[in-house]
């Protein structure tokens, strides 16, 4: 199995307000808020847990959420969060500070404001 | 780039010292100290008239013996040296940071705390490049501009925050006699000692209602939009900062400036109350707001 690794970007700033992760991208001013789930994979981005077991063991133990089912989602939202340059992405290890992102972003609509 | 914050002012700054109270031997240049939320920036305008033009304008903030945190000579360009039809385009490089717009041609440098302004005379100029630096200067001392509106009672500072078009200059103009206007369109920010303070401004709307020299603790925020009756409604922090974050001036990409930015709404979402105000245009209002 592929692994994927995921790494926040050094180029957002971001806050826990109340039970919503807020983000703003440095690259143009935009905004993001991250449901609770989301939230959860944002803060476990550290570009050396696969994002397999990130979901594992902070997501399926967590919400009532079948593994498969759980793992296809983060890997659509984490997806969606590297095409808005405030995640990186990658099938290796991501090295801190993430230097690069591999271009493994798919299509997919983020939660954009 | 890391900017110095401005409370502790470095050799550079100090190096500007109160100024002059006469021309120079070859006749030009009395320069004009413009102080906004404590903040002076002093000007070298060579034209006489200009320079009476914006005394005029920032009359009430203008400082003819403080010393500067920062200084501009300003020049005269000819028309055809600028691009009449460009946006406003707001670049640093290296440290050096260039604004342009139509009607001016400015660079400055945040370090040495100088720069020069060419434009074809006009204070609209002197104003935008006004906002611009002050946005910058604030960011790392956690501060901003907010679109906003305000004034002053009974020692509070009030705001209205809304988008052209929202009322900011509606409730400045119905504001009672009581209170003390800060600004119709341009709010200044600024954290002092663990409180958000509120500065007025001499940037106005288009009603050009000048702010006083004055400033206050912020009591609240207010997200207006006209309605049908006066109704107010808390609105939770992380709406409140979206929304807050829509309505700051700020032009600058550089991360770590973006992200003091950010800190800085959220703290202030986080200190200060914010509302939604639906209001009917008339003095009633302020009586539920302050």
């Amino acid at each position: 199995m592929n692994h994927i690794y995921i790494a926040r970007s050094s180029a957002v700033a971001a806050r826990p307000l109340g039970d919503e992760m807020v983000i703003m991208s440095a690259l143009d001013s935009t905004l993001f808020t991250l449901s609770d789930v989301a939230a959860v994979l944002w803060q476990a981005a550290d570009g050396r847990t696969p994002l397999d077991e990130i979901v594992r063991q902070r997501v399926c133990t967590a919400y009532s959420v079948d593994a498969e089912t759980a793992l296809r989602d983060a890997e659509e939202f984490v997806r969606a969060l590297a095409e808005h340059g405030i995640l990186l992405v990658a099938s290796q290890p991501i090295p801190s500070p993430s230097p690069t992102q591999d271009g493994t972003a798919a299509s997919a609509a983020g939660d954009r404001r | 780039m890391r900017m110095a914050p401005i409370e502790t002012p470095t050799q550079t700054v100090d190096a500007f010292p109160a100024q002059d109270r006469h021309a120079g031997p070859n006749g030009a240049c009395l320069p004009l100290t413009i102080e906004i939320g404590g903040l002076p920036i002093r000007l070298r305008a060579p034209d006489a008239a200009f320079r009476a033009l914006l005394a005029g304008r920032y009359s009430s903030f203008l400082r003819p013996d403080s010393r500067a945190e920062m200084e501009f000579e300003l020049h005269s360009a000819a028309p055809e040296s600028l691009h009449t039809d460009q946006k406003l385009e707001v670049v640093c490089e290296q440290g050096r940071w260039q604004v342009s717009r139509g009607d001016f041609r400015a660079s400055f440098d945040l370090s040495t705390r100088r720069g020069h302004l060419s434009f074809v005379p006009n204070p609209y100029s002197v104003d935008t490049l006004l906002r611009i630096v002050h946005s910058l200067l604030l960011a790392p001392a956690g501060g901003l501009l907010l679109h906003a509106s305000g004034g002053i009672r009974s020692g509070r500072g009030v705001l209205f925050s809304g988008v052209s078009g929202a009322g900011k200059t509606t409730l400045a103009r119905l504001a009672p006699s009581d209170v003390q206007l800060l600004t119709d369109e341009i709010s200044y920010l600024r954290r002092e000692a663990g409180e958000f303070r509120v500065y007025g401004t001499p940037f106005s709307g288009e009603l050009g209602i000048q702010g006083e020299d004055v400033s206050a603790p912020l009591g609240a925020i207010h997200l207006i939009e006209h309605g049908a009756e006066n109704r107010l409604e808390r609105v939770p922090e992380a709406e409140a900062v979206r929304r807050l974050i829509r309505n700051t001036l700020f032009f600058a990409r550089e991360k770590h400036l973006v992200a003091d930015v950010f800190s800085t709404v959220c703290e202030l979402a986080r200190r200060v109350p914010v509302y939604r105000l639906e209001f009917v245009p008339d003095a009633r209002v302020w009586e539920m707001v302050a």
